[in-house]
């Protein structure tokens, strides 16, 4: 009964210590499904994947090797135990096509897509939190119907618009219309300009969006209210109490947002030959090798679940009754 | 249960077709037609001239014969475009319909096996559901093999989880309605239950998800085959005929161009009509919203003589406070303006307690705001006269009026849950007024805060100061929203029904804190409530509004004994006291309050009141000046407690007075 009534103090004591803990549980928990699902990939697949990768007219001899080098002829559970031994000393095992390791492919390519995943969504921020703050003050109440119009089905479409075919008319219109940037490859600054931007708008738009929505919710709250009865000026009212409120509704969504971006530069990349982790994992499956596959949904799912978990330490820093609701 | 299916039925074709009377929903409806009549014609039609190998015309650029060009082959592009619709809708279709399948057997399978099993299926579609369906269809595509069939395969299975998320939260919205408690009562089993009555009922939503959903797939397919992973050659869909055309896009760009184009137009019709339908269904939008402005008063044109405002000044205490005459605040309704404020016209002294009674709608709080120029666009407000502290609030306000106002106006509202910014620290919510409107610097204004805050008996004010609203109980942020308001050095404060949301015990000290704060610094108090007993304890002078107008002003101590007015009189007789019968219904003022958007011509009380005459619905009674600081506007006034005069309906309970008044 002690026992019970201090853990019940202590947790109102600190709110902190026990989110932190749940979303570290939650986080464990969805990693080990992540690295079960990505070891069980191979396995699910019919037939023998390295008999599909060498070919059918490769020799039974090669394949059997193959086979036995990549481990695939111990008993299942001794190939997990394995997996999770090498993954824990960052070993993500031998390409079969390059014969490089997967670490080291993934090493390589990693660079590139952060970059351009991070700039895109930091572009998409830049752009939506202003645009679509601007748009619920100028459209609160119902005033500027027409602007409000103008707004709604302009981001519609433009959000509707996949990044990788946005891309593409992106690349006619910019690179091979008016020349101004590279059509396609990574070299200077402004090879960048493109891929970001084509995988930025569509997300921008969407957000923006957002913002406004819960921008219009939040000054017709009473806190708000109180605010203007307190006859403090315009931009304190929606800086300092609307903003930061409309924010923590945004940082949801602009979350899924940025973990579709993580997985929507695989399209990016292929479009402007990206040397990112998409062209590579695309490449891979066509060419089934299997261990790089494997490991680049590792990186990928695991970027994924960063993005959540960092989302919801925003959040909870942001509004402080997130990290005692639910949890 | 037959006959609730059909009527769901019927009422879902009804509820669709008027999603195509909206222009998004007529407009996408004829895109999707136009898209699914492609899909089905094209390929009877054009497969020959679609894959007619003609190498001597190979990569042209748009032409009269090739409308778009042809390809590697000389194939004509435009036809190949058309053609392509088939498969990409067909496999589109397929993958949604694989999806909705997965999805709603993850979705209802909590519901119908144990519950260890059905939260291990909850807590493995939360994981799902956190990742991109992108990477989810990858995921399935390597074990599926790359093609046509893996592709189907992968998305169907990618979209599930989000499906099945969807599925579980309707079937839990309806397990806890009325008709399933009553079914399990009746003991029709769970699979029973769930095929026969709950599905039916989240049928809809479901449809509606799986449209949106189908140009998702569409997106999504465009995608995989655009990368080499879904259709093969010689088959194609727009995704591959995107992909054979971007390695051209110099030569050809419209070759790359136009099966993008295709992919939107079509992903858009699917899309849109999903959400236009789920619009006329009352899908949750918050689109609209009431926003923050400054309010703008008119004089009216025509300025009415103000007859009667000085006289009533009852307390001698200097110049007034406040005085209004004329006040009006209308809204644009659906049938003309609305005008819940119609020529409200008082003045208060300095220290002196003034409560404003009537029921909901009679216009109370639109008076408070409309007095502290917080009247929301787009409503308007109009006097002949506004003064506070002998300052004209009726031109648009100069910065020295705003701090004035900043000071010397508080306003208490009625929920304190609601009135604090849940994101910042009550200190520094409380410090700001003092930093905007009395030049101090932070630490000097939370200094000033924590004082205020000991001012209204809210213990710890130092450590309070840094605590968020949530952290305070309801009467502790009340008492903290008073300490806000007395920041300055308030000469008014204005308190919306400012006990309704507390407990009855918490009541009691907040009303407390106000008469104590009235007293200490001659403060005016501008009380609003319905309750006329909690009026009674606080004030000193009572206004008794009714549709929009002041209808009885008469010191509060007379209230019990002379009332003139009728209505004033039925409030009265429908407060409980203690040898109210408890048996017995408690009394109400009988009939309905005027509706503020059809005053009806002459008195607005006279359909309610037993007195009326035909003279009461032909003439509105003018507010006049009976004896010393009592005015009435009635044709018929006379004295006497109301439950001698006035004849009461004693119909409904206890809690009716109550819920008209909140």
């Amino acid at each position: 009964m002690s026992i019970a009534t201090r853990v019940v103090a202590d947790a109102t004591d600190s709110p902190w210590t026990g989110f932190v803990a749940r979303r570290i549980g939650r986080l464990v928990v969805s990693l080990w499904v992540l690295v079960t699902a990505s070891f069980l990939m191979i396995h699910l697949i019919p037939g023998d994947p390295v008999r599909a990768a060498l070919g059918s007219s490769a020799p039974g001899a090669l394949v059997e090797a193959r086979r036995e080098a990549l481990g695939l002829n111990d008993p299942l559970w001794l190939q997990y135990v394995h997996y999770l031994q090498g993954l824990l000393g960052g070993n993500l095992g031998i390409s079969m096509t390059s014969d490089l390791p997967v670490a080291q492919v993934i090493g390589d390519r990693f660079p590139a897509t952060f970059e351009m995943a991070g700039l895109a969504f930091l572009l998409a921020v830049l752009i939506s939190v202003p645009v679509g703050a601007l748009m619920g003050v100028l459209t609160r109440g119902g005033r500027r119907r027409r602007t409000e119009l103008a707004f709604t089905s302009t981001s519609i479409v433009v959000a509707a618009i996949p990044e990788f075919l946005l891309a593409v008319g992106l690349v006619f219109f910019f690179a091979v219309q008016l020349g101004w940037f590279p059509v396609a490859g990574r070299s200077d600054a402004s090879s960048y300009v493109l891929p970001v931007v084509s995988m930025a708008l569509g997300s921008a738009a969407m957000l923006s969006r957002i913002v406004r929505v819960e921008m219009l919710s939040v000054l017709s709250a009473e806190y708000v209210r109180t605010a203007r009865a307190k006859r403090l000026p315009g931009w304190i009212i929606y800086f300092r109490h609307a903003l930061p409120n409309a924010l923590t509704a945004t940082l949801t969504i602009g979350g899924l947002m940025l973990s579709a971006m993580v997985a929507g530069t695989v399209l990016v990349e292929n479009v402007f030959a990206w040397p990112g982790l998409g062209s590579t994992i695309v490449a891979s499956i066509l060419a089934k090798d299997y261990p790089v596959v494997q490991g680049v949904v590792l990186v990928y799912g695991v970027g994924v679940l960063l993005v959540n978990l960092l989302v919801d330490v925003a959040l909870g820093m942001l509004d402080p009754r997130s990290t005692i609701k639910e949890g | 249960m037959r006959t609730s299916k059909t009527v769901t039925a019927s009422g879902m074709a009804a509820r669709w077709l008027a999603a195509l009377k909206t222009p998004v929903g007529a407009v996408s409806a004829a895109m999707l037609f136009m898209v699914l009549a492609m899909a089905v014609v094209a390929p009877i039609l054009w497969t020959g001239q679609a894959e007619e190998i003609n190498t001597k015309a190979i990569l042209q650029g748009p032409s009269p014969e090739h409308l778009i060009g042809t390809d590697s082959l000389g194939r004509d592009l435009f036809y190949r475009l058309l053609v392509a619709t088939g498969l990409s809708v067909k496999l589109a279709l397929a993958a949604t319909g694989i999806g909705v399948a997965a999805g709603l057997v993850l979705g209802t399978v909590p519901s119908l096996l144990s519950r260890r099993i059905g939260r291990l299926v909850t807590a493995f579609v939360n994981i799902a559901v956190a990742f991109p369906g992108l990477l989810l269809a990858m995921f399935f595509a390597v074990i599926f093999g790359v093609g046509q069939t893996g592709a189907v395969l992968a998305i169907g299975l990618a979209t599930a989880p989000s499906f099945a998320r969807l599925t579980q939260t309707l079937v839990a919205a309806q397990s806890e309605r009325d008709y399933i408690a009553a079914a399990k009562l009746a003991g029709v089993g769970r699979v029973r239950r769930l095929l026969r009555h709950i599905l039916p009922n989240i049928a809809e939503p479901l449809v509606v998800t799986a449209t949106i959903g189908a140009g998702g797939s569409l997106l999504a397919f465009a995608g995989l085959s655009f990368l080499g992973l879904g259709v093969q050659p010689p088959a194609y869909d727009w995704g591959r005929l995107l992909n054979e055309g971007l390695n051209d896009i110099y030569l050809h760009p419209m070759a790359a161009l136009a099966p993008g184009l295709a992919v939107v137009v079509a992903g858009l019709a699917f899309n849109l009509f999903g959400e236009a339908v789920a619009k006329t269904l009352g899908t949750p939008t918050p689109i609209s919203g009431k926003g923050a402005a400054t309010q703008h008063i008119h004089r009216p044109k025509t300025v009415a003589p103000s007859t009667d405002v000085e006289l009533s000044t009852s307390s001698s205490d200097g110049d007034p406070v406040l005085t209004v005459n004329d006040l009006f605040v209308s809204f644009p309704g659906p049938a003309g303006p609305i005008t819940p404020v119609r020529g409200v016209s008082f003045s208060l002294a300095r220290g002196e307690a003034v409560g404003v009674v009537g029921e909901s709608g009679s216009g109370k709080t639109q008076t408070a705001l409309a007095l502290a120029q917080l009247v929301e666009y787009p409503g308007s407000v109009s006097a002949s006269r506004l003064e506070f502290l002998g300052q004209d609030q009726l031109s648009s306000p100069s910065r020295a009026q705003r701090q004035t106002l900043g000071t010397s106006f508080a306003m208490v509202f009625q929920d304190p849950m609601k009135s604090f910014n849940p994101t910042m620290r009550i200190g520094a919510q409380l410090a700001e007024v003092a930093q905007r409107h009395l030049g101090m610097n932070r630490r000097q204004a939370l200094a000033r805060a924590a004082d205020r805050l000991r001012a209204v008996r809210v213990p710890a004010a130092e450590r309070r100061l840094r605590q968020y609203p949530h952290e305070f109980s309801g009467g502790m942020r009340q008492r903290a929203m008073i300490g806000m308001g007395i920041m300055g050095s308030p000469a008014l404060i204005v308190a919306d029904e400012p006990t309704t949301a507390l407990d009855v015990t918490v009541q009691q000290q907040v009303l407390r804190l106000l008469s104590a704060i009235k007293e200490q610094d001659n403060v005016a108090i501008l009380l609003i409530s319905h309750d006329l007993t909690l009026v009674g304890q606080v004030c000193e002078r009572v206004l008794v509004m009714y549709a929009g107008r002041i209808v009885e002003d008469l010191p509060a101590t007379e209230l019990a004994e002379r009332a003139m007015h009728p209505y004033t009189q039925a409030l009265l007789a429908a407060v409980p006291d203690m040898e109210t019968d408890r048996d017995r219904p408690l009394a109400v003022v009988p009939g309905r309050p005027a509706d503020p958007s059809r005053i009806p011509a002459g008195c607005a009380f006279a359909s309610r009141c037993p007195k009326a005459d035909e003279h009461c619905t032909r003439e509105d009674p003018e507010l006049l000046q009976r004896d010393d600081g009592h005015r009435v506007a009635c044709w018929h006034p006379s004295r006497g407690t109301g439950s001698e005069r006035v004849p009461i309906e004693l119909k409904l309970h206890a809690a009716a007075l109550q819920g008209e008044a909140s």
